[in-house]
């Protein structure tokens, strides 16, 4: 245990480095993300809370009050000990005034406990009121930013982590206003001014009743980075494990079909005491620091008692003096135990912001330049020229080669191409989802990168190959890109889809529910609706990712029929393997490893006998006996 | 309240309530909302105690008992040496102290005895030192241990449960049970063991200060009451207020992970202004109530303060005066003055041990629910697990559905020959994937069997199954992690040479070796740094890789083109020989090379044959073949439905 214990220790700076850098991940894309030091993310946190100038000010004020009246007490006590003593004469007499002034001193221990309690509330309603306000502002921030994130980002950052940011470590920056800073403000006042009202009254014993002062600053810092560590470490660690669950019920029938349960629970073994490992770890350090700055309190306490003792035998001082010193100490002995709860919390905060913080601060890689425009369209011509793609920057090879085409107003093109071929990366541009790294995209002559973005989406709808649709209503989903759509647009859409048979047999009709409560659609369901949610919309461009892969071809000829007015207005892009879809496109493109290989119309290209001849003679029967015979 | 922006309908007025259903003449709302519907209405408090729960629970302390009885053992002592501190000053002050004040003994008793007290504060603050550390430490990790292993048994649990209960039970839901349900009952465990000192705390007071003076700790306790009275009134609002907090924090939560998971669609269909509204709408709600419940949280703390106040007040007075009197020792009073300031403390934190035991008893019964749901398809206790199998399949009049009394498949029995490959093919949903479940029992049959080798496969274990038939299926889904992990998957043993010529089988390994990490290419989440196409294959290469003698292929190029799926059938042919295949596939060029045909209608079996004597039977499957379409889903529904009338009629 103990070697663990030192091994673990050993590694630690390093292990947290690679451990953020893991953390990191997937974000030097967008930004150069800089290890901010702990300092720079707690102040940054507090300048968010000095957005709420007047309610810090008050809270903090309140703080110092609560502060200020809890040390009265103290006093008071002190007082009410030498008048129940009579200290302050003797005989009759003295009896009426020393009850006098022990009513008086309840009075004042009762109005002081009272303002005391007021005044807490107002730190703590107001530390927790700043918290939940600074959250709330981060809540849409973060939510903003990761709307606004491009695609590059959203491909390499897993889900689980971006929701753990958004929950986790937001609560962690939450909690700081109050757990951390404020109580933190507290401490420090009572320390402060309960110090020098010590100090002045007795040198020596106000000093040893801060003895432990310095040593519970030094170890709380020491405890402080070393939990700075783990909470990042388990962090990672956790997000590790949730994505193991998740995936694993995500792909049950996968881990079914292949028996793979034992391998599963396996690596959720593996992940589990990983981090039950950094757990352990954490709690002995937090548990070691807090009982020995207790430790440090108390002896603390048996000083003062010590040397106080000796000067009250020695006549030095009165017992009531004596009692000031050690209700002091008392009022410090729940901030001292919490203190391992504030340094846990300032801990946490800097890991927890520092993450928070480097998703808030990226830019995204696409967005609207300094003097976008608006689209216009006039003809609805779009053309790529020479445009060239790779995903990642790195030695792999481009996506696409020099691909240039123009699609006219009214037109259709067909791309074919095996998988990865680089047809879906072609859609993904148009909307500049990606942006190419040579040559460019053009809607009408105008650049895309000159446009503003929801202009240009709002142009280009694409029909993706797997369709996400929403917890929510059929027709919500259906009106997802219009949400003011009326009943009969919503309707008329889900005609043009084919869908509307489907949806007016279900007994909830439109309202029905999609999922876990409603019903579960089907992937050529599930398609329709997409096809649905883009016909409902106007656009200049509208692109068919392998869209209907799981609809029949007659139900696929009817789409396009009844599209037919929406398409004579816009350029069409229809990526399909069913080459009959593709027969009356006005070109259709062959690519292979994003080089477009072949171009030309149907007609053409199969006279051509190339690829695509060889292509469509596999899908057509006549052919195809022919290749049983051989 | 934000308002929604209204691109491109300016005459509607509505968007005030996004979630109203209502709708008038003028316009409408827009029907537009963030986060699952679901989710918000389970339930976030329980009542305080659920014996059912604690004793479900408390059979995961179970193993831990050692460490939780030295736990409260240390907790007790930790409470003890608080209790005893007062008393110690007590007895320096009246012992050594104001004997000497009052001028009586010599000083040097006085610091013998000061000496003695001074000691026995030494000794128990040491003691509370080792019993603090080893109190934080236990608690601590006894709870993680026991969250981890309950997380686990839910875990393990799901991974047996039958599909039938995974296909209705929404995924995010699961992990907030996994997670957030979870992390409630740590915080209850270790609540609980701290709230047992806290009791003994306030017990232990309440008997000093009636054991150092009877009539003072009554009157001194007379201000308990009042808080208990003023809590009755305040604990129920307290508890809406709180329920509300919660509520509106998963709410929004729910709607963040929407907007996370839904980033593509939000972007593409532009509706981030919108969302951003709604979301806002919900940040408010989540935030009013929060402040609500912050201000019933800390409302008690003036009262509990003014109480105290109160009591150190009656201490003073009343003890003061008995002080005067001789009637009390001042280092009674004193102790009383430190019992007191620490007496609200216990009732303080039991107060919240309350509303985490409301919340982890809700949260249990979630968890409990899921290690209830039974364990629908489990190893009977003489399960075969053959090594080897010969690969006969038989299914024998099937009958089968997801809904009852809504059959799926009826009356099915084909059988496929040891070696042979038998497609399936029929238009969407008449039953072919669930055929296949079936065969690998991931639902259990109405009625009926389904047999490998003869045997009902009831009758294998659940592993043999996995290990002797493998599957791509509709779906392609990947893991996080490297292409080859992926492609390996479960066969661990599988080396670099057995995953490479899969995937050189199914036309994979170009691609992969473009990759500039090649084999060992991390894939993101679900693999979306592949194609689709890409992603499909990869499912395909993992099923080769497992070296089953059963072999599914469920529609597994649906999303590949014609020229690269019949290169992965030329070499498929080969690996497929002294195999099983059922194949499920759409595109006649496909189906027509399999030994037999069974064509599927409605889960019902209209032929099966080889392809030739179907021809020449001149049956439904002729007919759609004479039809020159190159596919079955090409089939429109009508000529489909004209041939299997005319079908009917012959
Ligand atoms: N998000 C992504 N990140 C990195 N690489 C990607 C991403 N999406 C696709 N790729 C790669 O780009 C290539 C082209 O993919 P894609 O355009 O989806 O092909 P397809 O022609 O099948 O639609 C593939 O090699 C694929 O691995
Ligand atoms: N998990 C499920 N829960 C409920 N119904 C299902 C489920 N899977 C399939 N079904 C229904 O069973 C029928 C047959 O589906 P399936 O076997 O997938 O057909 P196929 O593979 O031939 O397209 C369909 O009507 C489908 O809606
Ligand atoms: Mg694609
Ligand atoms: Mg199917």
């Amino acid at each position: 245990m103990a070697e663990s214990k030192a091994d673990i220790r050993d590694q630690s700076p390093r292990q947290a480095i690679t451990l953020r850098q893991q953390a990191y991940k997937g974000m030097e894309d967008e930004t150069e993300y800089t290890f901010s030091t702990d300092a720079a993310v707690l102040w940054r946190i507090t300048r968010l809370m000095l957005r709420y100038r007047l309610r810090v000010a008050l809270a903090v004020a309140a703080t110092i009050a609560a502060a200020v009246f809890q040390l009265m007490i103290p006093r008071f006590l002190g007082q009410a000990v030498d008048n129940a003593l009579g200290l302050l004469g003797s005989g009759a007499v003295v009896g009426e005034v020393a009850r006098e002034a022990l009513f008086e001193a309840a009075m004042l221990l009762l109005g002081a406990s009272i303002l005391r309690g007021v005044f807490t509330l107002m730190h703590n309603y107001g530390g927790e009121a700043i918290g939940h306000l600074i959250a709330y502002d981060l809540r849409l921030l973060f939510y903003k930013k990761l709307q606004s994130l491009s695609f590059s980002f959203h491909d390499k950052m897993h889900t689980g982590e971006l929701i753990t940011r958004g929950m986790l470590d937001l609560e962690g920056v939450r909690m700081f206003v109050n757990t951390g800073l404020l109580r933190l403000v507290l401490l420090v006042n009572l320390i402060g001014a309960g110090g020098y009202l010590l100090l002045s009254t007795d040198l020596l014993l106000g000093a040893l009743s801060f003895s432990f002062v310095p040593f519970v600053a030094w170890r709380s810092s020491v405890a402080r980075l070393r939990l700075r560590a783990l909470w990042l470490a388990l962090q990672v660690r956790m997000g590790r494990l949730g994505q193991i669950m998740d995936e694993n019920l995500t792909g049950i029938r996968v881990v079914r079909a292949f028996g793979a349960e034992p391998h599963e629970v396996g690596k959720y073994d593996i992940a589990a005491d990983d981090a039950m490992t950094i757990a352990d770890e954490r709690i002995r350090t937090r548990a070691a620091s807090t009982s020995i700055m207790t430790f440090a309190y108390f002896i603390s306490m048996g000083l003062v008692l010590w040397v106080g003792g000796i000067r009250v035998l020695d006549g030095e001082m009165t017992v009531g003096a004596l009692t000031v010193f050690l209700t002091f100490i008392t009022i410090l002995q729940q901030p001292v135990r919490q203190l391992g709860l504030l340094v846990n919390s300032i801990a946490r905060a800097s890991t927890c912001g520092g993450r928070l913080f480097s998703v808030l601060d990226l830019e995204p890689a696409i967005s609207d330049g300094p003097d976008a425009k608006a689209l216009e369209t006039t003809m609805g011509a779009v053309s790529f020229e020479d445009v060239s793609f790779a995903y990642t920057d790195e030695d792999a090879p481009p996506v696409l080669h020099d691909v240039s085409f123009t699609v006219p107003r009214g037109k259709t093109l067909g791309i074919v191409g095996p998988p990865g071929s680089g047809k879906s990366t072609i859609a993904n541009l148009l909307p500049r989802y990606y942006d190419p790294s040579a040559g460019r995209v053009t809607i009408d002559g105008q650049d895309i990168r000159d446009l503003t973005l929801a202009s240009l989406r709002q142009a280009v709808r694409i029909v993706q190959q797997d369709a996400f649709l929403f917890t929510t209503s059929l027709e919500n989903n259906i009106a997802y890109g219009d949400p003011w759509a009326d009943d009969q647009m919503v309707r008329g859409a889900a005609a043009t889809a084919q869908i509307d048979g489907f949806v007016a047999n279900l007994p909830g009709g439109y309202e029905t529910l999609v999922g876990e409560r409603g019903v579960s659609l089907s992937g050529g369901q599930k398609q329709r609706i997409a096809i649905a949610r883009a016909a409902l919309l106007e656009a200049a461009v509208l692109v068919f990712d392998d869209s209907t892969a799981a609809i029949d071809a007659e139900t696929e000829r009817r789409i396009r029929a009844a599209l037919r007015n929406h398409m004579q207005n816009c350029a069409t892009i229809i990526i399909s393997h069913r080459l009959g879809a593709l027969r009356h496109a006005d070109e259709i493109i062959f690519l292979e490893e994003g080089r477009i290989v072949e171009r030309g119309n149907h007609d053409s290209l199969i006279a051509a006998a190339g690829r695509y001849a060889a292509l469509f003679a596999l899908q057509s029967r006549d052919d195809a006996s022919q290749d049983a015979a051989q | 309240m934000t308002a929604i922006p209204r691109h491109d309908h300016p005459q509607n007025d509505g968007g005030d309530h996004p979630q109203d259903d209502g709708r008038d003449h003028h316009g409408r709302p827009p029907r537009a909302v963030v986060g699952s519907q679901i989710n918000q209405d389970e339930e976030m408090f329980g009542a305080a105690f659920d014996g059912r729960v604690v004793r479900r629970f408390f059979h995961y302390v179970r193993p831990y008992r050692q460490r939780i009885n030295t736990a409260l053992i240390a907790v007790l002592v930790f409470t003890g040496a608080q209790l005893a501190i007062p008393l110690i000053i007590r007895y320096a002050i009246d012992e050594a102290l104001v004997a000497r004040q009052d001028g009586g003994s010599d000083g040097g008793g006085g610091m013998a005895i000061l000496a003695g007290a001074i000691a026995a504060f030494a000794v128990v603050i040491i003691v509370n030192y080792g019993a603090s550390y080893i109190q934080d430490r236990l608690v601590g990790l006894t709870g993680e241990k026991v969250i981890f292993d309950l997380r686990r048994a839910m875990f393990v649990h799901l991974q047996h449960v039958g599909l039938s209960f995974m296909d209705k039970t929404e995924i995010g839901r699961m992990m907030s049970r996994l997670q957030g349900d979870v992390n409630s009952l740590q915080e209850f465990l270790e609540n609980s063991i701290t709230a047992i000192g806290d009791l003994v705390l306030l017990f232990g007071i309440v008997a000093i200060m009636l054991i150092l003076d009877f009539k003072l700790g009554l009157l001194t306790l007379s201000v308990v009451p009042v808080l208990l009275f003023v809590r009755l009134i305040w604990l129920p609002r307290a508890r809406i207020a709180f329920r509300g907090a919660r509520e509106t924090n998963s709410s929004a939560n729910g709607a963040l992970a929407e907007g996370i998971h839904a980033v593509r669609t939000v972007q593409g269909m532009g509706r981030e202004a919108v969302n951003f509204a709604l979301y806002t709408e919900k940040a408010q709600q989540n935030l009013a109530a929060h402040l609500r419940s912050a201000k019933f949280a800390q409302a008690m703390i003036p009262i509990v303060d003014t109480l105290t106040g109160a009591a150190m007040g009656i201490v003073v007075v009343v003890g003061g005066a008995l002080v005067l009197d001789d009637a009390l020792d001042i280092g009674v009073m004193v102790a009383f003055l430190f019992y007191v300031q620490r007496f609200f403390d216990p009732i303080r934190s039991l107060t919240i041990q309350y509303s985490v035991m409301q919340r982890a008893m809700a949260s249990g019964q979630r968890i409990f629910e899921v290690l209830e749901v039974p364990i629908a398809i489990a190893d009977g206790p003489d399960a075969a697990d053959p090594a080897d199998i010969e690969g006969e399949i038989e299914f024998d009049h099937v009958t089968f559905g997801y809904v009852k009394n809504q059959p799926v498949l009826k009356d099915i029995s084909f059988t496929v020959h040891k070696g042979e490959t038998v497609a399936l093919v029929g238009p969407t949903g008449s039953g072919k994937t669930s055929i296949t479940s079936l065969l690998h029992r991931f639902y259990e049959v109405w009625d009926g069997g389904v047999k490998i080798d003869g045997r009902d496969v009831r009758d294998y274990a659940k592993a043999a199954l996995g290990r002797h038939i493998a599957m791509v299926l509709q779906d392609p889904f990947l893991f996080t992690g490297s292409i080859f992990e992926n492609i390996r998957f479960r066969t661990q043993a599988a080396s670099r040479e057995d995953v490479e010529r899969a995937a050189k089988v199914v036309g994979a390994h170009d691609f992969i070796a473009r990759l500039p990490g090649s084999y060992d290419t991390m894939l993101e989440q679900q693999g979306r740094n592949l194609s689709l196409g890409q992603r499909q294959l990869l499912s395909f290469a993992r099923a080769l890789v497992a070296d089953a003698k059963i072999l599914i292929l469920d529609e597994a190029t649906a999303n590949i083109d014609s020229y690269t799926e019949r290169q992965i059938q030329i070499a498929l042919s080969r690996l497929l020989e002294g195999r099983t295949a059922i194949v499920i596939a759409h595109r006649l060029a496909t189906v027509r090379g399999a030994d037999r045909i069974v064509v599927l209608q409605e889960g019902r079996i209209v032929e099966t044959g080889p392809h030739d004597a179907l021809i020449a039977e001149g049956g439904l499957y002729a007919r759609l073949y004479a039809l020159n379409y190159a596919s079955f889903d090409d089939i429109p529904e009508d000529i489909l439905a004209d041939a299997i009338n005319e079908q009917a009629r012959t």
